[in-house]
């Protein structure tokens, strides 16, 4: 019966290369022509698998980074982010909303990816796996922590009380001392023609990230986009990249 | 796995080969190594430019030209409506402002602390402000003068009105560091 159907054109369209795998070559095979297999690496080194040397703190993160994402889409179902809505919503989450615990695993899943993200780093770091040929996966590592904190970041100004409103205030406001761009940073008084000055701030660094002079409804509305659409869009790429040079950078490293 | 077929010759016979010389002939629509250079490069030019174009639109996307934000002038009623001496709250949660009077007139001082940002308190008994965040205080002039505060408040621009109403202007702003303080409209001679 099941032979049958695996000799069926729907079977056969579905899982290429036919069969049952037998030999070595096929099983490799069937993990290099499976999209989600092939992120994977075919075979793996005994040593790879050993807690005691992963700490498995880079597969926790990207574990975290799915429970994130799909807690955060469940949350996007309820919450609206308007000065109006946004606070009473997130009560709502919590009080109203039937398994009101989907915000609390989102956000403790933020702080514990974070925290993996930084054990993750300490461990590669401790293990030298950052030498070549890895020094690239590094860097790459380095962007990830960088977007995992801007995650962090933009997602604390969403609910929208007093914590988030004065954290985001001290935030942005850092924004203001960018050279040339911040309206009060160095050498953005160069930046002018005349008595016309084109960094003020209305125009600086700041104005980009919160959309006003002032922290109000432009700055909830784009951190908005930013955390939901705009900077997992962007940690998925170098998330591909790093996943794929792991491979590409000889696996795993191997202890001395 | 799979079965790999015997390849087939794909050599043609000599009679359908194309003749050597064909490719030096000269025909109107034929492509040149030079020309097809000179076209390659003004596509090049052309997708530098739109892509360019493109990344400068996105860049101006982010500075709209209308703020909904709120009213930056405001009227703040008559001279005799504040008490000298005292620091008035009223304007503070609507506006962010302190208007102060002493005995020659009034100012506005901004409420937002020159470390972080975060809004001072009034401490009446004190005499002081004093940001809860990190510690800065601010003498009744907005002179800091303890925490890390790293100059003082900030004053707005205050003026009368014709019908002689104050008038405070949030856009315009007077900092002490630059001797800005005595400028006519930092401070309002009542």
């Amino acid at each position: 019966m099941l032979e049958n159907f695996r000799d069926t054109q729907f079977y056969k369209s579905i899982f290429r290369g036919g069969g049952v795998p037998k030999s070595r070559r096929q099983r490799m095979m069937v993990v290099l022509n499976s999209v989600f297999l092939h992120l994977h690496p075919v075979r793996l080194p005994k040593h790879a698998v050993k807690l005691k040397f992963t700490w498995c703190m880079g597969g926790l993160t990207f574990f975290l980074f799915l429970i994130e994402t799909i807690s955060g889409i469940l949350l996007m179902f309820y919450y609206r982010p308007t000065i109006e809505y946004a606070y009473t919503d997130i009560i709502d989450l919590a009080e109203q909303v039937p398994f009101g615990i989907m915000r609390e695993i989102h956000r403790w899943g933020a702080h514990a990816m974070v925290i993996t993200v930084w054990l993750h780093m300490f461990r590669v770091f401790m293990t030298g796996s950052y030498k070549p040929p890895r020094e690239f996966n590094w860097a790459v590592g380095v962007i990830l922590l960088l977007l995992t904190l801007l995650l962090s970041f933009t997602g604390y100004l969403l609910p929208w009380d007093q914590l988030a409103i004065w954290a985001i205030t001290v935030g942005s406001n850092m924004a203001r001392a960018t050279p040339f761009f911040g309206s009060e940073g160095p050498g953005a008084s160069l930046l002018a023609i005349g008595d016309i000055n084109f960094i003020t701030m209305a125009s600086d660094a700041r104005f980009a990230l919160i959309g006003g002079r002032f922290m109000g409804e432009a700055a909830l509305l784009r951190f908005y986009v930013l955390h939901c659409i705009g900077l997992p869009f962007i940690i998925m790429i170098f998330m591909a990249i790093h996943f794929w040079r792991i491979r590409k950078d000889g696996g795993i490293s191997t202890p001395v | 796995m799979t079965e790999t077929k015997p390849k087939k010759s794909v050599t043609k016979p000599a009679s359908q080969r194309p003749p050597a010389a064909l490719g030096k002939a000269k025909t109107a629509d034929e492509i040149t190594r030079r020309s097809f250079f000179s076209w390659l490069s003004i596509g090049w030019v052309a997708f530098i430019a739109a892509t360019g174009g493109f990344f400068t639109m996105m860049l101006r996307f982010f500075f709209p030209n209308v703020l909904f934000e709120p009213v930056q002038t405001f009227r703040a009623g008559y001279p005799e409506d504040y008490t000298i001496g005292e620091v008035d709250l009223r304007w503070k949660d609507k506006y962010g402002v302190w208007l102060v009077r002493n005995e020659e007139g009034i100012y506005a001082l901004s409420t937002v602390c020159t470390h972080l940002g975060c809004t001072p308190n009034w401490l009446g008994l004190e005499q002081k402000f004093k940001c809860p965040c990190h510690g800065s205080g601010f003498y009744k002039t907005g002179i800091n003068f303890e925490g890390p505060a790293p100059r003082p408040l900030e004053r707005y621009k205050i003026i009368l009105a014709d019908d002689g109403q104050i008038i405070v202007d949030k856009t315009m702003v007077y900092q002490k560091e630059k001797n800005q303080w005595n400028n006519s409209e930092a401070f309002l001679k009542v």
